[in-house]
């Protein structure tokens, strides 16, 4: 186990209910320091819960929290200074400007009056904003709230920052941008803890993976680890025009060395350990009339990797376009 | 050192979006005058009789200056989830609280000075105990913020918040003893007179004003006090209870 000093924060069978839901479920897991943590799970998984929890927002109903060697378990309040947040939703005052905002969002931390203006100054270039420094944030895009909801998270340097889905409903740049400003902040010592529900996200950026379901923890693991499993793996993705059921048994009989399994409409997934020669299977479909309009080599990811371990249909979470 | 920055740039950015607005300032100065307007005329006396009016009509002041956004400030930060915002800052709850309530109490007592300095130009000041008027103005301004305060956590929309808020400030303008003294209200209605921490506040104004008073100024003193204690530690209760659940 790690040591006292080299643990960010720690939960310990934290459990949160909302009435007959239970959000959090007895999960128990510990961040150290400088990690970049991912919490993957689908809707309603109780990823906010576990945030708003831990950062003082929401009252756990059984377990204990520790943050920076603090218990915060009965006093939240008593390491909000360690911590960052960027909720979910933008959250800024729709009345001041971007700079406002930023300068305001400072000023809860006790930062001085021209600490704060160069700090807001430059997370403002580093997230793009400059040129809407001085404009209303009700006026802002959703993906310039988003950014501007990220520097307000960043404002005072916290050591240990949550980051609640921070690359959700913006475009590909901006959740580019973002991603890259995570690592730069990870790389710089901060400890990340962020949930997301985009599994190639989480498989890019975060070294160690939580995977939660209905509120319990079902798999915790390092992502080289988790990767391990179909590391190696070869993965053919076949897309065929008169799909019908019971193909993909047929051409697991004809090719017991491989593993076929059916996906979504109109696609046989074939995986083996070994190369999969393409021409055998082009002919096998061929003599039965089977039209297969692709074949597609797929990168073993952690999808494959998340869809043995929740039961849960990749297509099910929100995927990144 | 840091808390205080935290405090003063709340209640700064209070101040700037919400209070110092036009509607806002218009409001606090016209509706007090109107209120003079009115008891002024239907009373139909001279000028005499401003003295016997100005408690009355600065706590209307006060109590309009203080709860006209208040209950706004708050349950509309909390909807658009702003406030969480001021949840997650290292500062503590009570801090937070002063300083989302120190703006309403600031407008309150700004607002009373309308009616003095009107006053001041049609009738005599010079028998008024100016060291029980100005505690008794800050006592009234607590507590009817904190009153607002106590509405606006108990609610969760902002309709709600003024309609509640409404629903006890126009009563107390008579159950209060603001013009119409309690002891002529109906024996039946005067228990709810004394249970409105206003009444007390009023008291003490007619004491320093025109020296008639119902009550014994420390036992007003006291009680309004102990309103003002009692009134944030259930607000900060509620918060606790409601809003970090
Ligand atoms: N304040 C609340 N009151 C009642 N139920 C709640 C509350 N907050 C969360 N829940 C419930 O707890 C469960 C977990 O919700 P949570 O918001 O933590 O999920 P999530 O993993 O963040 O989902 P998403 O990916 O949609 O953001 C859900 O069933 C939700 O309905
Ligand atoms: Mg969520």
């Amino acid at each position: 186990m790690q040591s006292e000093s080299t643990i960010a924060f720690e939960v310990s069978k934290l459990t949160k209910r909302y009435g007959e839901v239970v959000a959090v479920n007895d999960i128990s897991f510990s961040v150290a320091r400088g990690e970049l943590f991912g919490f993957l799970g689908p809707n309603g998984a109780g990823k906010t819960t576990t945030i708003n929890v831990l950062t003082g927002l929401a009252r756990p109903d059984a377990g204990t929290i520790n943050i920076g060697g603090i218990d915060c378990t009965h006093n939240p309040k008593a390491a909000q200074h360690l911590v960052g947040v960027v909720p979910d939703e933008s959250n800024l005052y729709a009345e001041l400007t971007g700079f406002d905002n930023l300068c305001f969002c400072a000023a809860l931390y006790g930062m001085r009056k021209n600490e704060r203006q160069e700090r807001a100054r430059d997370l403002l270039a580093i997230v793009g904003l400059t040129d809407a420094a001085n404009r209303k944030f009700a006026n802002y895009s959703k993906g310039m709230k988003r950014k501007l909801t990220f520097a307000a998270g960043i404002i005072h340097q916290p050591p240990i920052l949550f980051l609640d889905e921070p690359t959700t409903g913006i475009d590909v740049a901006s959740a580019r941008q973002v991603r890259q400003i995570i690592a730069s902040l990870h790389r710089k010592g901060t400890t990340v803890f962020l949930t997301t529900h985009y599994i190639e996200e989480a498989e890019r950026l975060c070294e160690r993976i939580a995977f939660i379901v209905s509120g319990r923890i079902v798999r915790i693991d390092r992502t080289a680890d988790l990767l391990q499993p179909v590391k190696g793996k070869n993965i053919l993705v076949l897309s065929i025009s008169n799909y019908e059921p019971g193909i993909s048994e047929e051409i697991a009989k004809a090719f017991p060395e491989y593993h076929v399994q059916s996906t979504n409409q109109g696609k046989v997934r074939v995986e083996s350990a070994e190369q999969i020669i393409v021409g055998p299977l082009v002919h096998f479909l061929e003599e039965r009339g089977i039209q297969m309009t692709e074949a597609r080599r797929q990168v073993p990811s952690l999808e494959d990797v998340f869809v043995r371990v929740t039961g849960i249909e990749a297509g099910l979470m929100k995927k990144e376009k | 050192m840091k808390n205080w920055i935290a405090f003063w740039n709340i209640l700064a950015k209070d101040m700037r979006t919400y209070y110092l607005k036009p509607p806002n300032i218009s409001w606090g100065i016209i509706f007090p005058i109107v209120w003079t307007g009115m008891f002024f005329i239907k009373s139909g006396s001279g000028l005499e009789s401003v003295l016997s009016l100005l408690p009355g009509v600065m706590t209307i002041s006060i109590l309009f200056g203080t709860t006209s956004v208040l209950s706004v400030t708050i349950t509309f930060e909390r909807r658009s989830r702003s406030f969480e915002r001021l949840l997650l800052a290292p500062i503590s709850l009570e801090l937070l609280m002063l300083a989302k309530t120190s703006g309403a109490i600031l407008f309150g007592v700004v607002n009373v000075f309308v009616p003095v300095i009107i006053a001041v130009f049609v009738a005599d000041l010079s028998g008024i105990t100016w060291s029980l008027v100005i505690p008794a103005i800050l006592l009234i301004a607590v507590v009817s913020t904190f009153f607002g305060l106590f509405i606006a956590v108990s609610v969760s929309e902002v309709f709600e918040a003024q309609t509640f808020s409404n629903f006890f400030r126009f009563p107390m303008i008579f159950l209060c003893g603001l013009f119409f003294p309690i002891m002529s209200l109906p024996v039946f209605i005067r228990p709810l007179s004394y249970i409105l921490p206003i009444t007390y506040g009023v008291d003490i104004l007619h004491g320093a004003i025109t020296g008639e008073h119902i009550m014994s100024l420390t036992l007003d003193f006291l009680v309004i006090g102990a309103f003002c204690v009692v009134l944030f530690l259930l607000s900060l209760y509620n918060i606790k209870r409601k809003w970090i659940s």
